[in-house]
């Protein structure tokens, strides 16, 4: 059977916003130098990325003529940790950066009560079960903020919602609705409306249609496409609100006018749908009439029960000033660490006894999950470049990995002998491992990877000889003769593994010249069981190595020969085939030398 | 509980101190084989080798290959190297990965260090490892760095005093700079000039490079 394993993308991605440098300095309440601004950046964990413009970006897109007209004012691109959604629009960022500052205290978020109600019915369990809401009252949006609400929806959607599959946010002008409202899941030909920024009315089975060319819309269609019942969410009229998690209805988009703002996230995750609706109500409440203070909906669950959202949490953790000073390294007083931390958003204050702080986790910091949590920001505000530091007193007695330091040695005595060391691609196609030397791709057990972005990765490679040819090949004008090798792994496949797959440590050479050179990689082999120590046997005996001929469709037929040692078949040596030769681009012709390495140790 | 079962209650519900990751850990994502994006993963399974013994403390390093399904260009490919440096031992703080940073680096004659919180799933803190670079006058990124999570560690067994410092770099990323190399394809794979191996003095990290 094939074993498919995958290649995955690295590290996390670092969210990155842009946000107008003027805006920003005036939020702050002061101007920077790009380089003042960095240096702030840097000892608070974020990255100025990038200083461009609106004309900069259009003009890199190549989108010339747009860029004609566009606004020359400054952007800063500001990378963020990927944890911190409160960090993902301007109006967070400049509030975290105040309080970093001292310049300003964390605002107290509240929820009240209000008489808005969304009811998830029971159809939705088996799609998108979970929903939350809240309302922003009697907001005044500007033109900045309004585009900030919107991106923060987006920056929300690529992150923590994984591109929607998660969380899927929807946010409408209550005005233009009415409640309750009520989160379905109907047939999709039973779905009909106008879609945002569209003329006529569609059902959901043609709008699946539709998106599917919309640049934008159509990563997501599959999120929903193959279900039974599609998500919608109505209000008392049947208007549709939504259709989680594709797209809004145009009847109540929002616009710069808006005054009450009706926010519902749909999700398979419903952690992680609190978290944003607190995310967006935290940050965007600053421009309520009623600042930081944001009106909660009654959703009631298909069992009828009713939760208020938002939620709002305030957690409230104990921890000791010597666990700070010993896990960071310093030594300071629990009101000095109760102020570090208050810088961070985490508001705390020392007890009576001197020894423990009481830390409280606001609803913007769902970051915040352990001890070590509150370390690091008491670390940050500290200043991890004012840490003394320190050398562990741990007591080693250090070893080489027995494999890797015999493969040292090797490579020397392969150096010696006059062959130059190459460092290839452990992943190839799977001509190079199979057609390329005459066999057929189901007899070779190869790892496969099931999402290869290009041919060259389709397997892990299960021997070195198409990696030293090609290397072979892109020097080919170099001086003769070219004699190269590798000592590294190759990938098998091996069931009896958790993972399936096993890696093996082989030692290849490769002599390239106008004969073809049997005695070379010959007389490489010789040498090399004369610095392993393993002297030379006869079939008869128990120890000692020698060759046999034998037959192997990459090598040519009576000019091959396995590598017995010690009664077990250890490597192969000869002439490669003339086809194989041409495979990979060679006028001349090559000897080759594969022993496994395992085995010597 | 079996391992399993503690890696799978510390994501959903919490423990050890945290309040958890509140999802539904799901064997069959856990399952899903992929190249390694990273040699942290080998080294936690050295950890929770250790742990199952009487704890000692240690120092492990590995420099070996990585993978990425990423765009390719002049810098990045499919597969490159990483170095990762651990240390585990009871009671290590931050001050003392700060200082074996220093030392590390400094073997490999960057001397001037400065350090940027940062974020990994795995570690808190997190510190991302700059120098200043004489030749293009600023600070550039050459490591990360952190303090492996309890949720991480505890559920392997290892006692709750002990601390786990580790730092990664890519292998690659100092040897272009080191070298004046553009392309990484210049470096590794079979598109490297072998007259170039042929002519390449000795590396002596102690001692200044011409390019």
């Amino acid at each position: 059977s094939v074993f498919r394993p995958f290649l995955c993308s690295n590290s996390i991605a670092m969210p990155t916003i842009g946000v107008k440098r003027d805006l920003l300095f005036e939020a702050l309440g002061r101007t920077y130098t790009d380089e003042q601004f960095e240096e702030l950046c840097f000892d608070f964990g974020l990255e100025l990325d990038e200083v461009t413009s609106e004309k900069l970006m259009l003009t890199k897109e190549q989108s010339e003529k747009r860029a004609e007209d566009a606004s020359e004012a400054i952007i800063y691109k500001i990378e963020v940790p990927a944890n911190r959604y409160d960090l993902l629009c301007v109006e967070g960022l400049v509030r975290g950066i105040l309080i970093f500052q001292d310049k300003m205290v964390p605002p107290r978020y509240e929820a009240i009560r209000g008489k808005e109600r969304l009811v998830i019915r029971k159809e939705t369990s088996g799609v998108r079960p979970h929903a939350v809401a809240a309302i922003l009252r009697d907001i005044t949006f500007s033109q900045e903020s309004y585009e900030s609400f919107i991106e923060l929806q987006e920056k929300l959607h690529q992150t923590i919602c994984r591109k929607r599959a998660l969380v899927a946010i929807g946010t409408h002008d209550l005005d233009a609705i009415e409640g309750p409202f009520s989160y379905e899941a109907l047939p999709p030909d039973s779905i009909r409306f106008k879609p945002l920024n569209q003329t006529e009315e569609f059902t959901a089975t043609e709008l699946m249609e539709f998106y599917k060319t919309d640049s934008h819309l159509r990563h997501y269609l599959h999120i929903i496409k193959d279900e039974p019942l599609y998500p919608v969410i109505y209000d008392r009229n049947r208007v549709v609100l939504s259709m989680p998690p594709i797209i809004n209805g145009d009847r109540s988009k929002i616009h710069l006018g808006t005054k009450n703002v009706f926010i519902e996230c749909t999700a398979t995750d419903l952690n992680k749908a609190k978290i944003v609706l607190d995310t967006i109500v935290t940050m965007f409440s600053q421009y309520c009439a009623k600042p930081f203070v944001v009106e909660a909906v009654e959703v009631e669950q298909p069992d009828g029960s009713v939760i208020l959202h938002p939620e709002l949490p305030y957690r409230e953790e104990f921890i000791t000033a010597t666990e700070i000073n010993k896990k960071v390294g310093i030594e300071e007083s629990s009101a000095k660490l109760a102020s570090l931390l208050s810088r961070m958003c985490l508001v705390s204050e020392p007890m009576r006894d001197g020894k423990t702080i009481k830390v409280e986790i606001p609803p913007t910091r769902a970051d915040v999950i352990h001890g070590c949590d509150i370390v690091e920001d008491a670390a940050i505000a500290y200043g991890f470049n004012n840490v003394k530091m320190t050398i562990p007193k741990t007591n080693t007695i250090a070893a080489q990995f027995p494999l890797n330091h015999l493969t040292d040695l090797l490579r020397n005595g392969l150096a010696h002998a006059g062959f130059t060391e190459v460092l290839t691609f452990a992943l190839c196609s799977r001509d190079d491992v199979a057609t390329f030397l005459n066999k057929k791709i189901e007899d070779v057990p190869a790892v496969h990877i099931e999402n290869p972005k290009t041919v060259e990765f389709q397997v892990a490679r299960t021997t070195l000889l198409p990696g030293l040819l090609k290397t072979i090949s892109c020097n080919r004008n170099l001086a003769l003769p070219i004699k190269v090798f590798e000592i590294s792994d190759v990938v098998y496949q091996e069931s009896s593994k958790d993972v399936g797959a096993r890696n093996e440590r082989w030692l290849c050479a490769v002599n390239y010249n106008r004969a073809p050179g049997f005695e070379v990689v010959h007389g490489l082999l010789d040498r090399i069981m004369e610095l392993l120590e393993v002297a030379p046997g006869k079939e008869k005996d128990a120890e000692g190595y020698f060759i046999k001929a034998t037959d192997d469709s990459a090598y040519f037929d009576g000019r091959c020969a396995e590598v017995i040692c010690g009664g077990k078949r250890v490597g192969i040596l000869g002439v490669l085939h003339p086809s194989v030769v041409r495979k990979f681009d060679l006028p001349m012709p090559c000897s080759a030398l594969e022993i496994s390495v395992e085995e010597f140790l | 509980m079996d391992y399993l079962e503690r890696v799978k209650k510390v994501h959903g519900e919490g423990g050890y101190g945290s309040q958890g990751y509140k999802y539904d850990w799901k064997i069959e994502e856990a399952k899903k084989n992929i190249l390694r994006t990273h040699t942290t993963a080998v080294s936690a399974r050295m950890l929770y080798k250790l742990a199952q013994g009487k704890f000692k403390p240690v120092k492990y390093f590995s420099i070996d290959r990585v993978f990425r399904n990423e765009t390719l260009d002049a810098t990045h490919l499919a597969e490159f190297h990483q170095i990762e440096g651990v240390v585990a031992d009871y009671d290590l703080t931050l001050g003392d990965l700060i200082g074996v940073l220093h030392q590390f680096f400094s073997k490999l004659g960057i001397k001037r260090l400065r350090f940027k919180p940062a974020y990994n799933p795995y570690t808190e803190p997190s510190m991302e490892v700059f120098s200043y670079h004489e030749g293009l006058k600023k600070w550039v990124e050459v490591g990360n760095s952190g303090v492996f999570r309890p949720e991480m560690l505890r559920p392997m067994g290892l006692p709750e005093d002990v601390s786990v410092i580790a730092w990664g770099l890519s292998l690659e990323r100092p040897t272009m700079i080191k070298y004046g190399i553009d392309n990484i394809r210049d470096l590794i794979g079979h598109k490297v000039d072998l007259q170039m191996v042929y002519d390449n003095p000795l590396c002596r990290l102690d001692k200044e490079t011409k390019q």
